[in-house]
């Protein structure tokens, strides 16, 4: 109890220097659990993809299409439930600044595939019904703020000219995992569009959604889709919906590694701040630690207190640092929705934080622990005075 | 007082003592042997670098000696190991320093507590003894104050206090007085001769003021580590 008091008490003795240290804690916690938000909210596909979803894309690249006669012979796999196709449609709201992603599908299909997208039944009606209707996420919606009935006007990109369309539906996620900054509408009206336009590329998806009747047969549906298709015009390849995601990601890791590299290197830094600032304050303090020794204080009565004052500013800094994620990951996911559209602290990232601070407080009293151990009485009581 | 009849409570024989300093070997005590009585105020005199220190150091053990042995009570001290060291000065001990070393971060009653911590004594026993203890060096209305509210005095008071409260065997104290004004001096070193003459202590004081070793009973002179045999009785 004694112990605890004087380990308490020391933390706080110097208030400025507890008062900044902390601080550099907290700031490094924070940054820590930003940057670990980042690397997550990079993955917050891969997490939120269904085990029983399959993507089929043309084999040589994501660009090329595939033909929309493919959808039957897809259904026909045994192990296929539903059948959904789309395009990604790359189109901007007024001027490139709007970006966000918008696809055309087969909504009904697509809507089945997707449960975690709620729709109020009778918006869901209304977007179905309506050749020219689209549907926006929440998030889209409150960002641009759009309202059912509205008209939206996209400029295409890969498919240029004016599109108008009409907001039939808003959904929301299921849960905070879902995306809501996505854009949907008519595969068929996209595609009649084309026809007149561009009669060539007419008939044609981008991808193929694919429900199986049971997650543990995915990967042989997968293999039987491609075999079906093995020696045509335009090959497929087929992979679960995570693995679809993680091709994405693999195309940002280096992104991704230096992010999490900085990550470690700001722990790395504040370790070191933290280690400087105990052994300052254990060699101030030998002459307390020399006397306890004389009282007849033992080696762990003495790392007690060290271990102990470490953990207290660590631990400290720490909790202001978490508490603090939240609304700062809150303002820097709404700043940057088009980019992280789910930007979540997860369980995890509060778990890291507080084993950094672990590790921090572990490295920074271990060798102010083992020289207050490891001096003489009488050398400890010479530095008095 | 006579110290002659009494028996002997330290018991010091052959003791050597030097220091290295990398490759250099500073030898500091050579052969000191004599014994201290049972209730005797003994003060080490000597001049800087004499071994004084280092000779409580040795006696209270927190220091080993090269060679020789030294028995406090029936305890022979250059056989323990670290952990028996520190358990035996725990009870056997009370140390009294020239910067009162108390802890920073604790109270006057905490810091006299303190040493109580490491004895089975109950919270409510470890508070009365503390207390008590306080009130014997005349600070009891001074127990909730922190040492960097307190004078130079009263902090050596609060040290006194600390070292008696576990009723060591012996009392060491290293320069007393040597962080205080004269009048403050005075007052500690009338407190020392109480605990001396009142409560029977064996007191081992180190100094170099001629005026503390005055309250001494017997004297010893160290000089470049020799014991000086001529001067045990205090001739002041």
């Amino acid at each position: 109890m004694m112990l605890l008091k004087i380990l308490f008490r020391n933390a706080f003795h110097n208030k400025l220097r507890s008062f900044l240290t902390i601080l550099g804690i907290a700031v490094a916690i924070l940054a820590f659990g930003l940057l670990r938000t980042v690397i997550s909210s990079f993955y917050a596909g891969v997490e939120a993809a269904s085990t029983s979803r399959l993507v089929t894309r043309n084999a040589i690249s994501i660009i090329f299409p595939l033909p929309i006669s493919y959808t039957e012979k897809i259904r026909q796999v045994e192990g296929v439930r539903m059948v959904s196709y789309g395009n990604w449609f790359g189109g901007i709201y007024i001027n490139e600044k709007n970006f966000f992603p918008n696809f055309c599908v087969e909504p009904r299909t697509y809507l089945a595939l997707y449960p975690e997208f709620v729709l109020e039944e009778k918006q869901k009606k209304a977007f179905l019904a309506d050749r020219k209707g689209a549907v926006a996420g929440q998030k889209l919606a409150a960002k641009y703020g759009w309202k059912i009935g509205d008209p939206i006007t996209l400029k295409g990109t890969i498919y240029p000219g004016n599109w108008d369309f009409v907001l039939r539906a808003i959904y929301t996620g299921r849960d905070n995992t879902v995306d809501e900054t996505q854009y949907f509408f008519h595969w068929t009206y996209f595609n009649e569009e084309i026809k007149k336009m561009w009669p060539r590329y007419a008939e044609q998806v981008g991808f193929y959604m694919i429900g199986v009747t049971r997650p543990d047969i995915a990967p042989d549906v997968a293999l039987n889709i491609d075999k079906a298709f093995k020696s045509s015009l335009a090959e497929t390849l087929t992979e679960t919906e995570k693995a679809f995601n993680l091709g994405f990601i693999a195309m940002a890791e280096a992104i991704v590694t230096a992010i999490q590299m900085v990550s470690f290197v700001v722990i790395f830094i504040i370790m070191a701040v933290v280690a400087n600032t105990m052994a300052m304050t254990t060699r101030e303090r030998t002459g307390d630690y020399a006397i306890m020794k004389t009282l007849g204080f033992g080696a762990t009565d003495i790392t007690i207190l060290i271990f102990g004052e470490a953990l207290v500013v660590t631990l400290t800094g720490a909790a202001i640092g978490i508490v603090l994620t939240f609304p700062v990951a809150k303002a820097f996911g709404q700043q940057l929705s088009t980019y992280f559209p789910v930007f979540l602290v997860s369980a995890q990232t509060i778990y890291m934080d507080i084993a950094a601070a672990f590790l921090i407080a572990f490295f920074a009293a271990i060798i102010p622990t083992r020289h207050a151990i490891r001096i003489r009485i009488a050398d400890g009581l010479r530095r008095i005075g | 007082m006579m110290t002659e009849q009494k028996k002997s409570i330290v018991e010091i024989k052959n003791i050597y003592k030097c220091y290295h300093r990398e490759s250099l070997v500073v030898p500091v005590l050579h052969d000191i042997t004599f014994d201290i009585a049972e209730g005797e105020f003994l003060a080490l005199m000597g001049p800087s670098g004499s071994g004084k220190t280092t000779l409580l150091n040795l006696i209270a053990g927190i220091d080993k000696a090269d060679e020789g042995k030294i028995h406090v009570g029936d305890v022979d001290i250059t056989t323990l190991t670290e952990t028996e060291l520190a358990a035996w000065r725990a009870n056997s001990v009370g140390f009294i320093f020239q910067f009162y070393n108390l802890i920073p971060v604790l109270k006057a009653i905490e810091n006299v507590e303190l040493p109580l911590h490491l004895t089975t004594l109950p919270r409510s026993k470890r508070h009365e003894h503390a207390a008590m203890a306080l009130s014997m060096v005349g600070l009891d209305h001074r127990m909730d104050h922190y040492p960097g509210e307190m004078s130079g005095g009263e902090q050596q008071r609060v040290a006194i206090a600390r070292a008696i409260v576990t009723d060591p065997t012996i009392l060491v104290a290293d320069e007393p007085t040597g962080d205080l004004d004269r009048v403050s001096a005075e007052e500690i070193l009338s407190m020392m001769e109480r605990l001396n003459h009142d409560m029977g202590k064996t007191i081992i004081m180190v100094t170099h003021d001629p005026r503390a070793a005055q309250r001494a009973s017997v004297l010893r002179h160290l000089d470049k580590g020799y014991l000086n045999h001529d001067a045990a009785q205090n001739p002041l």
